[in-house]
């Protein structure tokens, strides 16, 4: 990581971060920060908000204005923030169980108000924090604590479910494909309205233990290997895409903005009072 | 000076009047019977003055946007009934951990669970107290008229944000929605106090440090500068989160203190009919009017019956209370609950004189010949 | 006038009743006196059997709910079932002309007159049947003026329906003289 991007964007003196050696949530952290470098947004602007999980932690390592809110929550609290003041650059760091589980009315419902907040999802297809509980976003047949027995839920897509629900910006990324993560979040970050981008990630040390995943490494591996851009999984045929799953860019699109309403409202009952 | 402006008003649209007058800019929530016209009122008047006002997707949204309404720099407010008032519990402590200012409305509703959702009670006074879990200070205040609902939401809004911590306005249904003469302030007879906040571009400014001869630490909204950190977790001077156990303690202290070490310009009471009193009945909310109903009959008969209004009602006027329990029989509560506040007096009295509990829970008001029946039973 | 005053309005919901009782306290606030206006919804908006309740006094008021009414006005006979028990035994029952009465107590005065008739055919309007029987209230109890009422139902109707109310209101005092 440069120095440079370090010293912009980061609270040096918090770091080492809590994350576990192998674990992948770094790599979408920098590529956040990096996005946000990339724009050159003054930093006074910037808000970034979490709940509670690992993912949550982020924020405490990140050099803007900062908040790190209850589990599933952060949506909410960021909605909040985004309303009172709409110049600021609201941003949400969550996980899967954060944003799908426990906060996932809040997470239709923002994704419905297409209100201007850029959700980044660090996804590791776990509870990590906790201690490797199955999540929404775990496979079915999976293993977790909580399902020492093989996870018989359906996972979520969480890309589909916030595009159905009336984000405007959807995408996914995964932290082996850094370079193109943080371009995905560049211009989820640039949308004028509710985007999100599902960034999986890797859970060693839970995910990756419980399901005989191999090393870090292998974990990285498998990324690189399933991941197919959305561009050339629409030439392959469905057999082809068996044990794959998606990344790229799935919706971009401009639609009216709820912040930018709510001031419409205000200019035209001032004007007529 | 011109005269005021005399209406018919709700108790609940009262509680809105209060709120713009006190500065409110921001209201998040989720509609509930019988809370709902404050959400209504403020929707209606919010945007006319460059304020904001959203309709969450449910209660605990509505808590936690309020929260995030305050940080960016907007006195907010936020309002429900019973079953929103559990919901809310959790996003309550973490505005009193994180010290976030801002009002929360309960006008209470007969429980527990749905109960009845239109008839009034005081059931939720122990859950204002103990709601979220840990140790946290509350600060609740009850009205008892439409003109004190106005009066004191600016004096939630004043300690909110002069104490840095969420303010409780506990109405009741009856308060709520009966509608009374109102006399309206002019806006210069008013009192508002403004958060502290730091100096701009003060490069020492530590988001939780307090300091000299201030309560709470000075408060920057997101937005103007200051790159500071926010969290539920214990932490320390910076706002960063810390496990050192002597951090922890000196925190929840600290904020504990900040409302224990000011009771005295918390707490609001008022006596009437004490000269001679030998019973007194306390009372607070919508059963303080029955309660005064009751006491003057009491007085017309020739009885010696003191009235006590519990305005703050946490922290409790634990030396009045006290004092009052050496000169008196008896004190009788009358509330619309099973002896909530009553166990609260019992506590403070500590046997120095006995506490007679009357509590009401069928969804009915306490009528004044009930109070007055008890009143002639004990004495 | 009485010190205090309290009165009941009773009927279906829709009947307009609420407003009824906010115009009645205002009324009495421009009086000079005090005033409140109370009520209990049922969880049906319609229909259902509604009550808005109006205690006026020239001095402070301290308990807001109506126990013994000293005026009730029944619009339905559902309405009149439920509520007549709880009135004063010299109070007045003032009821629209459909209502069935039976078995009343002979010390309460019974007006028997026809409300809602008087609001659809003389008026033209069945929504002006609580301004006909505010009226028709004030006429009977003066517990406010005719000015004051007057000036409280123009505040709160709806704009071009001033002529309207102004013609309920002098039906409703007709009624009852």
């Amino acid at each position: 990581m440069s120095s440079q991007l370090i010293k912009n964007n980061f609270r040096y003196d918090r770091l080492p971060h809590i994350w576990c050696p192998g674990c992948g949530h770094g790599i979408a952290m920098k590529a956040l920060a990096q996005a946000i470098e990339n724009l050159g947004w003054d930093k006074k602007e910037v808000c970034v908000i979490s709940g509670i999980g690992c993912s949550s932690r982020a924020p405490g390592y990140l050099d803007f204005n900062t908040l790190h809110t209850t589990h599933g929550r952060a949506l909410a609290f960021a909605t909040g923030v985004k309303l009172a003041n709409p110049d600021l650059k609201v941003i949400v760091v969550t996980g899967d169980g954060d944003c799908s589980a426990i906060g996932g009315n809040h997470l239709i419902h923002t994704a419905r108000r297409n209100i201007d907040i850029t959700t980044i999802v660090f996804n590791n297809n776990i509870y990590g924090m906790t201690g490797g509980q199955y999540s929404p976003t775990t496979p079915t047949t999976e293993f977790g604590t909580t399902a020492p027995f093989g996870n018989i839920d359906k996972p979520f897509d969480i890309c589909k479910l916030v595009e159905a629900a009336g984000a405007t910006y959807v995408a996914r990324g995964t932290v082996y494909h850094a370079n193109p993560l943080t371009k995905l979040i560049e211009k989820a970050l640039l949308n004028k309205g509710f985007s999100l981008v599902d960034a999986i990630s890797i859970c060693p040390t839970y995910y990756g233990r419980k399901n005989r995943k191999g090393t870090p490494v292998h974990m990285m591996e498998y990324l690189k290997d399933a991941a197919v851009d959305v561009k050339a999984a629409a030439k392959l045929p469905a057999e082809k895409l068996e044990g794959k799953f998606i990344i790229g860019e799935f919706k971009n699109a401009q639609e009216p903005e709820y912040t930018e309403e709510y001031q419409k409202i205000i200019e035209r009952f001032k004007k007529e009072r | 000076m011109k005269n005021r402006e005399i209406r018919l008003m709700q108790g609940n649209e009262a509680c809105v009047e209060g709120a713009l007058a006190a500065g409110m800019k921001f209201y998040a929530g989720y509609p509930i019977t019988p809370s709902t016209e404050i959400a209504e009122f403020c929707a209606q008047r919010l945007p006319l003055i460059g304020g904001k006002f959203i309709q969450m997707e449910d209660e605990i949204a509505g808590m936690a946007a309020t929260i995030g309404g305050s940080l960016a720099g907007l006195k907010s407010m936020t309002a429900t009934s019973g079953p929103g008032f559990s919901l809310k519990q959790e996003n309550l402590g973490y505005a009193a951990l994180a010290e976030v200012p801002c009002v929360v409305v309960d006008v209470q509703r007969a429980g527990p669970s749905t109960g009845l959702p239109t008839a009034p009670s005081q059931g939720d006074i122990m859950q204002a107290r103990w709601g979220t879990h840990g140790d946290h200070p509350v600060i609740a205040l009850s009205p008892t008229s439409v003109r004190e609902t106005y009066d004191l939401t600016i004096k939630c809004f004043n300690l909110a944000e002069k104490y840095r911590t969420p303010v409780l306005l506990m109405l009741d249904e009856i308060v709520g929605h009966m509608r009374e003469k109102i006399e309206i302030p002019h806006p210069e007879e008013l009192e508002i106090y403004d958060r502290l906040k730091p100096e701009v571009g003060d490069e020492n400014f530590k988001a939780y440090r307090v300091e000299e001869g201030q309560i709470v630490p000075a408060m920057a909204a997101f937005g103007e500068g200051f790159h500071f950190h926010v969290t539920g977790l214990m932490h320390d001077e910076f706002g960063f989160p810390s496990n050192d156990s002597e951090v922890a303690d000196k925190l929840l202290r600290r904020i504990m203190n900040k409302v224990s070490d000011h009771i005295d310009d918390i707490v609001i009471y008022e006596e009437e009919f004490m000269e001679d009193a030998e019973f007194v009945v306390l009372a607070y909310g919508g059963t303080y009017r029955s309660a005064r109903s009751a006491v003057k009959q009491a007085r017309e008969q020739g009885l010696k019956v003191g009235l006590f209004k519990a305005i703050t009602i946490w922290p409790s006027p634990a030396k009045q209370i006290k004092e009052l329990a050496l000169k008196v029989k008896g004190i009788l509560v009358p509330e619309l609950n099973l002896g909530q506040y009553a166990e609260e007096v019992e506590r403070i009295v500590a046997g120095k004189t006995p506490v007679i509990s009357l509590g009401k829970v069928n969804g009915e008001a306490i009528t004044p010949n009930e109070i007055l029946d008890k009143i002639r039973e004990v004495l | 006038m009485n010190k205090q005053h309290e009165i009941r309005l009773s009927g279906s919901g829709g009947q307009g009743l609420i407003l009824g009782g906010i115009i009645l306290a205002e009324a009495a606030l421009i009086d000079g006196n005090n005033a409140i206006q109370s009520q209990s919804y049922g969880p049906e908006a319609r229909g259902g059997a509604s009550k808005a309740e109006v205690i006026i006094s020239t001095e402070e008021i301290d308990y807001p709910k109506v126990e013994k009414p000293d005026l009730l006005l029944a619009l339905t006979e559902i309405a009149y079932k439920k509520y007549i028990k709880n009135l004063k035994d010299d109070g007045v029952l003032l009821v629209d002309e459909n209502v069935n009465i039976d078995n009343i107590k002979e010390s309460i005065k019974v007006i028997k007159v026809p409300i809602i008739h008087t609001a659809t055919e003389k008026i033209g309007k069945s929504m002006v049947a609580n301004i006909v029987a505010l009226g028709a209230i004030q006429e009977l109890t003066k517990v406010v003026t005719k000015e004051a009422l007057e000036t409280a139902v123009l505040k709160r109707v709806p704009k071009g329906t001033e002529e309207l109310n102004k013609k309920a209101l002098a039906a409703g005092y007709d009624l009852v003289i």
